[in-house]
């Protein structure tokens, strides 16, 4: 045989169905290529682009205000990127997500993939992590132009911290979303889960929360955690805290936490974040390593 | 080098293989016949791993399912429509899989000059014909040099010029020593290519031949110019020089 057979690293993640190495050498390129289609792809820029024009115009209306209020800088225009953030990303996220698999799996391209000398687990991840880089580039640009345009106010430090909750909150929408390509089998029933998600996390979820707390007469601290089980109101309040905003704008639950939990507030809200991508990322492997394409 | 025991495999209640049984020795061209949906893609896609199945496949005595990797590094697979992203280039979709293969990327020029694809490295995959298609998938699955190579409807998509040119290639490629398990309803390609005919009928082998061997030197490839080409489907006429071989009883292993 040729260099084919060469030796090479190799980490074992854990037995499967035609195998469930990850060979670092084979990841590599599928990683590359994943990043290079979705930055290609038509509804990242489309996404990025409005992003970048929605950021601006909220940077614009933050200057304005500033000149009038006497105060400036990236952190006001920061607090109004949140609802852009919590609008936005989500959506492309995990539309991106659901299609994913189950585009390649139609078009015969997931077929063809794994007809090579390439396990399920290394297709997978190098579907997350080049979809996780892509989103990350589009959310760098999008933070990134509305920082240029307060350029001489920005807090470097405000503008890491909001790009990276940004980038944790998309890394776990795009885990749900990878959850429903595993498990759907038409890339319009994909897009039609992934919608429903997002109206689900960004409305529904909220409206029944309400709802729930005022039937049941939820306690403040079971609301709180019944709250972080919706993955955008973590995100709002670590984002929101991690201006050193009070978070008693988010109401009695916001300022229970705060006061029980104090600087740790911040390490549970990520924590939840980080569940919510790890727990739909394995789910999502186990179901696509073992059923038939 | 191909061992497939007693394959079995369904999807839901509909059974599309029962007890599939054969071999295919290294150096053997073996084709699968039949009719549009008798099996014969299903058998080949569990030969890849690719399907879950009841039975035993090995290559080279390799378990597909419990060593999928280093026996998909032993093959070469060209499907029946190459379906890959329309927009990656000719030579970026090459390195790719030169990376997967871990082989160097000098030898893209050369296999794309194999199949006659020399010039069209720039083209984006979707501008390219079916036949072209077709080229690029050999061209892919014999990046690594493998010694098995797994062929579904090899010649499907092309027209009589390229069809002549690709069987040229895989004849060649047998007479090399590669080991060849094919699918086809094109007797032309029996005849040509193949040392060992599988008639699959509603998911079983109901037929195995032997193609004579004074035939496979008339299609040699010095001497393709003067075979006569069958351009139409015809999987019902019989196998001319071919004959029949006893069917192996119960479990018995075609040698």
């Amino acid at each position: 045989m040729t260099s084919a057979a060469i030796s090479h690293p190799s980490v074992r993640l854990s037995p499967g169905h035609g195998g469930a190495w990850i060979d670092l050498h084979v990841l590599a390129p599928l990683v590359k290529k994943e990043l290079r289609d979705t930055l290609r792809n038509k509804w990242i820029v489309l996404y990025t682009i409005g992003f970048c024009v929605l950021a601006l115009g909220l940077a614009s209306l933050a200057r304005a205000s500033a000149d009038m209020a006497g105060f400036a800088g990236f952190g006001r225009t920061a607090a109004s990127l949140i609802n852009l953030v919590l609008l936005l990303t989500p959506l492309m996220a995990l539309s991106v997500g659901a299609t994913s698999l189950v585009n390649d799996r139609e078009r015969g391209m997931l077929s063809y993939l794994l007809a090579q000398p390439v396990t399920r687990t290394e297709v997978y991840l190098a579907k997350f992590i080049g979809l996780g880089l892509a989103m990350g580039v589009s959310i760098l640009v999008g933070f990134g132009v509305s920082a240029m345009a307060l350029s001489g106010a920005s807090d470097a430090g405000l503008f890491v911290r909001m790009t990276a909750l940004a980038f944790i909150l998309a890394l776990s929408m795009l885990a749900v979303g990878m959850l429903i390509s595993a498990i759907v089998r038409r890339s319009g029933s994909a897009t039609g889960l992934a919608v429903f998600c997002w109206l689900t996390f960004v409305l529904l979820a909220d409206v029944g929360l309400m709802g729930a707390a005022i039937a049941f007469r939820m306690r403040i601290d079971t609301l709180f955690f019944v709250a972080l089980a919706n993955p955008l109101q973590a995100f709002k309040m670590a984002a929101l805290s991690s201006f050193g905003a009070s978070l008693d704008v988010l109401g009695p639950s916001g300022l229970w936490a705060s006061t029980e939990f104090g600087s740790a507030l911040p390490v549970i809200l990520i924590s939840s974040l980080v569940v919510w991508t790890v727990a739909p990322l394995l789910a999502g492997w186990f179901i696509f390593v073992r059923r038939p394409l | 080098m191909i061992r497939v025991h007693e394959l079995t495999k369904s999807f839901g209640r509909s059974r599309v293989l029962t007890g599939v049984t054969f071999t295919v020795a290294p150096g053997e061209a073996v084709a699968m016949w039949g009719p549009n949906g008798a099996g014969k893609s299903t058998a080949l896609r569990c030969v890849l791993g690719l399907l879950r199945y009841h039975g035993d496949i090995a290559i080279n005595n390799m378990d597909i399912r419990t060593s999928g990797r280093a026996a998909r590094r032993l093959i070469g697979y060209v499907p029946q429509e190459l379906s890959f992203y329309d927009d990656l280039r000719v030579r970026e979709a090459m390195r790719l899989f030169t990376k997967i293969r871990r082989v160097p990327t000098s030898r893209i020029a050369q296999r794309l000059a194999d199949v006659g694809l020399t010039g069209h490295e720039r083209k984006h995959i979707g501008d390219l014909s079916g036949g072209m298609k077709q080229k690029l998938a050999i061209a892919i699955a014999l990046l690594a040099d493998p010694p098995v190579l797994l062929l579904d409807e090899p010649t499907s998509n092309l027209d009589a010029a390229s069809r002549r040119e690709v069987l040229d290639s895989l004849i060649a490629l047998r007479n090399n020593g590669k080991t060849i398990l094919f699918t086809s309803h094109r007797s032309e390609e029996m005849e040509r290519l193949a040392n060992r005919v599988l008639t699959i009928e509603n998911g079983v082998i109901v037929d195995r031949r032997v193609v004579e061997q004074s035939k496979k030197c008339d299609s040699t490839p010095d001497e393709l110019g003067s075979t006569r080409l069958q351009s139409a489907p015809d999987h019902s006429r019989p196998l001319r020089d071919a004959r029949t071989v006893p069917t192996p009883s119960t479990n018995g292993v075609t040698p």
